[in-house]
């Protein structure tokens, strides 16, 4: 079988994001870069599939030169090698599904595997971008996948439960939390690491469709009243959420 | 020109993201002179297809054929660019719920067109449309043009207002040829939930944390939470810990939410967390520690146990809703 995962290097959940000079983008200085954590589980997801199903587990990603950390991670984890579809400038998702999409063509896998949402543009479509492009089905916020005899029984988050959705090989799974618990690279995986193949090449063009104008903060909001110290607040709060806030 | 709404259903009901997802497209047509189209697509849906006019569509196409009876991405991807083809739609308005959100790309690639996902505001800026959208999970906000032709907006979940006009619209059945290749993935069943609303979908939310000190004291958030008809969520230390299952996780690597209420109880309030949840209108905090950051965008808070404070505010509030 052969896997392939996109993967995205994204700041850390614990960055406070501050506004760039170009108010386009966030200004990068001291923040730090990981593999985005639903990225993490599709590459874990990969690497089950291929202890299930042999066969190989391609990692890529598509970026500048500071992605090659995060598929260095993906390889440490155990994935056989990597891509890196080259390109420093800024790209929509529309973009990096094109540049994606161009490579895996190629590629052809037959599993396709991405992160249900990449955390700093939070945009969640270039997955199902890149399966529509590729003429493939996709089952988004995948929790659970099964395959037999090409035959694909999955499960994916939907409001207020879960959705069972059948398909058929090939077919791309944008990865939820829930669907495994990723491993924590080896040391062996670590220095194995280092002598896996990362290609390099360039990503194919793409014109953008969505323009950014401006980014901003959000209003901050401002820290309301403590109501009480113990129980006998309960009154007044529901007094306040009942007469001042007017939602019970 | 006009604007075509997509109007989820599940089992012939309608989400009230779909109704806000009509009026939203309306209010646009308003502002840039123009008409809006609402679409269902299922099998018996033309009998619910005329509450789509109530929420301002100027028409309602409904594609009701027996084979869409169960959903399939992949078929009314197909349907929505055919009609959207047909009306010589430029703008398309979908829920960003978790069909809307399958199903958006899917159009976009077909159409040739630029989606901006998840937007909390869509505002009109000499002639053009000015979609706004939470990134970093709230922590900063995007405002963008879609530049191609056709444009594409998926609308986050109770952001939007669903505003009945008391107006009807006139229903068309149209028919859309599909094949079995249509079909290439299909819904064959749901497994349902705890039966509470979804926390995106929520107008209150009660959610607890490291507070509540162990799952079993959840059933406490779980009984404000029925009192209150609101969704139950939990901070990612809970859900990682197993106390909670993750479709109830709140914030970055989470849901989220903007409820009209939010109640965080025991939470301390860790960045992650405050991304998914401060857009909630109004915040109550519940918590031991004076200086947990919650209580900086709480408007109103308790410094006290969550697990004393919880069964008092659940009984009081029983008395005086009358439950």
């Amino acid at each position: 079988m052969k896997i392939a995962v996109c993967i995205n290097h994204v700041p850390d959940t614990e960055t406070k994001i501050k506004i760039g000079g170009d108010a386009l983008s966030i200004d990068r200085a001291g923040v730090n870069y990981m593999l985005g954590p639903y990225d993490e589980i599709a590459v874990e997801e990969a690497l089950r599939l291929r202890e299930k199903f042999t066969g190989e587990v391609i990692v890529l990603s598509l970026g500048g030169d500071a992605h090659k950390e995060t598929l260095r991670k993906a390889l440490a984890m155990g994935a056989d090698r990597a891509v890196l579809l080259k390109d420093d400038g800024a790209r929509d998702s529309y973009g990096v599904a094109f540049g994606l999409a161009q490579e895996l063509k190629t590629l052809s896998p037959d599993v396709l595997l991405f992160g249900k949402q990449s955390i700093d543009y939070d945009d969640a479509q270039v997955g199902t971008l890149v399966a529509e492009m590729l003429g493939l089905p996709s089952v988004p916020v995948v929790t659970k996948i099964e395959i037999q005899d090409g035959t694909v029984v999955c499960e994916r988050e939907i409001e207020g439960g879960k959705e069972i959705v059948e398909t058929k090989l090939p077919v791309a799974f944008l990865a939820q939390k829930g669907l495994n618990e990723p491993r924590y690279p080896s040391l062996k995986g670590i220095m194995s690491a280092k002598s896996k193949p990362i290609e390099e090449k360039p990503a194919a063009a793409a014109e953008g469709r969505v323009a950014p104008v401006r980014l901003r903060k959000p209003t901050a909001k401002n820290p309301g009243r403590i109501v009480g110290t113990d129980p006998t607040a309960v009154g007044e709060l529901i007094r306040l959420l009942h007469e001042e806030a007017k939602v019970i | 020109m006009t604007i075509l709404a997509f109007a989820e259903q599940r089992d012939n009901k309608f989400k009230k993201s779909s109704f806000e997802a009509v009026s939203a497209a309306r209010t646009l047509a308003d502002q840039l002179g123009t008409s809006c189209i609402a679409l269902v697509v299922g099998s018996g849906v033309g009998a619910i297809a005329g509450q789509l006019g109530a929420y301002g569509a100027h028409r309602v196409i409904a594609v009701d054929q027996e084979e869409c009876a169960q959903h399939s991405s992949s078929a009314v991807a197909k349907v929505i660019t055919e009609i959207a083809g047909q009306e010589g739609a430029s703008v398309l308005v979908l829920p960003a719920s978790a069909m809307g959100k399958d199903l958006a790309p899917r159009v976009a690639a077909k159409l040739g067109a630029g989606l901006a996902s998840d937007c909390v505001a869509l505002t009109v800026e000499g002639g053009e449309i000015v979609a706004t959208r939470p990134v970093y999970a709230g922590k900063a906000l995007l405002d963008v043009k879609v530049t191609t032709p056709v444009k594409i907006f998926t609308l986050r979940p109770n952001v939007f207002r669903a505003t009945e006009k008391g107006e009807t619209a006139a229903i068309e059945k149209r028919a859309v040829a599909l094949g079995p290749g249509d079909f290439t993935s299909r819904v064959t069943g749901t497994r349902g939930g705890s039966g509470r609303p979804d926390v995106t979908e929520a107008d209150i939310v009660v959610s607890g944390g490291r507070g509540m000190k162990g799952p079993e004291n959840f059933t406490l958030i779980e009984q404000l939470a029925d009192v209150l008809g609101a969704g139950v969520g939990a901070s990612r230390a809970v859900v990682d810990a197993g106390w909670r299952p993750h479709g109830e996780q709140v914030g970055q690597t989470g849901k989220t939410v903007s409820p009209t209420l939010y109640v965080a109880c025991g939470i301390s309030g860790a960045v992650q967390h405050l991304a998914g949840m401060s857009s909630s209108r109004y915040i109550v905090a519940i918590n031991k520690d004076k200086d947990a950051p919650i209580f900086q965008v709480a408007d109103y808070g308790i410094i006290g146990d969550a697990l004393e404070i919880l069964p008092e505010l659940t009984h009081q509030l029983k008395a005086s809703l009358g439950k």
